[in-house]
């Protein structure tokens, strides 16, 4: 499968990353408050949140869909198919091309570990 | 924001040359709930001036990325948020000013910003302390201001008497004046001509004219049907989503708009509800609606801040410090844009999220991110239930030190739809929840 080439960041999402929701929970938020990694993946997916809601919790009851604890291999895979026409959307494959491979990674990770 | 007791000159002399404000310092610690009384000394200070969509978002993600860290204290005079996306629905009879209106508590009681209803008299940017206009002062470590527009009265002869005397309205800043059109447009016999002027771009919200006139027309398709909608449009064409909406007032409202670009206004007559234009000929509408030109809020102005043209705030992109004064940081329909970047209610919460990250990541010590992202939708109502968007992706590109598209993103609707429509009130809902709760 190929991709349109996308301009814009490339990051190696933190393997840790799925580890750390896990992990905060024994240590507190505070352990994470300094995490340069962690700040920016929260930056990124606050990109999303004016249509799905502050870390995915969407406002119940309405047409926009709430990402927070979603499968990630589930999200990337939708996120992906918005991305290559695959699944017809309105909206979201304009905003999925606007985002590299790896930052649409960063992302469901980031909301499947949210409660 | 009002400055009563000092004049602009001051006001520059004292966020340039740092001059003390009679009677400042001994504010100090007063206000209840403040920033310098509430707080704990060791926690970095952020103050956030206007509770819009740019400052209620900064003031909320600061909290969020801190982890609470970061104590954050926002100032806005009014007790709720009025929300200007969907207010042209409460023109056409379809929502209510309460369906459009939410509180403040969610920032405070869930987020524990501190919320004080003032104004901003002065900004001392050297000491780094705001005045208010109650005598209380706050101290900050960074102070966001997210003020909005404000009206530049003089473009339009006779626009601001006509505007004080209630005969001609903007309603282009969600209140009492939604309210007050909607009275006029329901006043309006069947026959009538409603008339919306646009100034050239940029203004706020770049489709929300031609929303506005095609809500207009769907109340006066159900309730009017003589009635006439004219847009007199400063601008050579329609500035977004032009097809589509050209495409619905044909097949929505046929014989029932006029759109006449390149009718920029330069007078109002208030008592005869007459509109003057550089070149064509006058018009008279029996509801006329004229947007005046626009400018960053008052505040921005009055400090020094708007040093685009004196008319809007350039800012370092990469936090969206303003360049004419350190530690001051500029958010929403203030600024002045990158390409491609429209002055929209989602877009103030863009750049919010923005600036929070790189003010948490200064005041922590750590690299602020060289690569943030920010996007942006617009959803347009063309009736009750049909909705168009325009959605774009933006990148910081730190050799052009600005945000740029990214090829390949965005776009317009195909077509308009009722899908888009449930999309459009989901959307409603929760920007304003993320916003504000």
């Amino acid at each position: 499968m190929t991709f349109p080439r996308l301009a814009g960041p490339r990051r190696t999402l933190h393997r840790w990353l799925t580890g750390a929701a896990a992990a905060s929970l024994l240590l507190g938020s505070s352990a994470w408050a300094k995490d340069p990694q962690r700040l920016r993946t929260r930056a990124l997916a606050a990109t999303c949140a004016q249509c799905h809601g502050t870390d995915g919790h969407a406002v119940p009851g309405e047409a926009l869909v709430r990402l927070a604890g979603l499968p990630k291999d589930y999200m990337l895979n939708q996120l992906l198919a918005f991305r290559t026409g695959q699944r017809p959307a309105t909206i979201m494959h304009q905003i999925t091309r606007g985002y590299s491979q790896e930052q649409l990674e960063e992302v469901a990770t980031y909301f499947a570990a949210q409660k | 924001m009002n400055s009563k007791s000092m004049d602009r000159r001051q006001l520059l002399n004292a966020l340039i040359k740092g001059a003390a404000f009679g009677g400042a310092a001994g504010s100090l610690g007063l206000l209840s709930g403040c920033a310098s009384s509430g707080g704990s000394a060791s926690k970095a200070q952020v103050v956030v001036v206007g509770g819009g969509y740019g400052g209620a978002t900064v003031a909320k993600y600061i909290r969020l990325l801190s982890d609470h860290g970061i104590d954050v204290t926002m100032i806005e005079p009014n007790r709720s948020f009025v929300s200007c996306p969907v207010s042209n629905l409460v023109l056409s009879g379809d929502r209510s000013m309460a369906d459009i209106t939410n509180p403040y508590t969610g920032l405070s009681g869930k987020h524990g910003v501190r919320i004080v209803h003032d104004r901003v008299a002065a900004v001392d940017a050297d000491k780094r302390q705001v005045r208010l206009d109650g005598g209380s002062t706050i101290s900050y470590d960074k102070l966001v201001i997210a003020p909005g527009i404000d009206m530049m009265w003089d473009n339009i002869q006779g626009l601001q008497a006509a505007h004080g005397a209630g005969q001609i309205l903007h309603a282009w800043k969600a209140g009492p004046e939604t309210v007050a059109l909607r009275q006029q447009l329901e006043a309006m016999r069947d026959g009538g001509v409603y008339a919306i002027a646009i100034p050239e771009a940029p203004y706020r919200c770049p489709p929300g004219p031609y929303e506005r006139a095609s809500m207009v027309a769907a109340y006066f398709k159900r309730h009017k049907p003589k009635s006439k909608v004219l847009i007199l449009d400063g601008n050579p064409d329609v500035t977004s989503k032009g097809k589509l909406f050209k495409a619905a007032w044909k097949d929505l409202y046929p014989g029932m708009i006029d759109y006449r670009p390149q009718h920029k206004a330069v007078a109002v007559d208030g008592r005869t509800r007459t509109v003057k234009f550089e070149v064509q000929d006058d018009v008279r509408a029996d509801v006329l609606n004229v947007l005046p030109v626009m400018r960053a809020g008052q505040l921005a102005v009055q400090t020094g801040l708007a040093n685009a043209n004196n008319r809007w705030c350039h800012v370092n992109f990469l936090n969206f410090e303003s360049t004419a004064a350190k530690n001051i940081h500029v958010l929403g329909d203030s600024i002045q844009v990158a390409a491609g970047m429209p002055k929209s209610g989602h877009m103030a919460n863009s750049h919010a999220k923005v600036a929070a990250a790189a003010i948490v990541a200064d005041l922590q010590g750590i690299e602020i991110n060289p690569h943030p992202m920010l996007t942006n939708v617009c959803m347009s109502y063309v009736d009750d239930a049909h909705v168009i968007h325009v959605a774009s992706v933006h990148e910081y590109v730190p050799t052009q030190k600005t945000f740029r598209t990214i090829g390949g993103s965005g776009g317009v609707s195909d077509v308009r739809s009722d899908l888009e429509g449930r999309y459009a009130h989901a959307w409603a809902r929760n920007i304003w929840a993320d916003t504000l709760m």
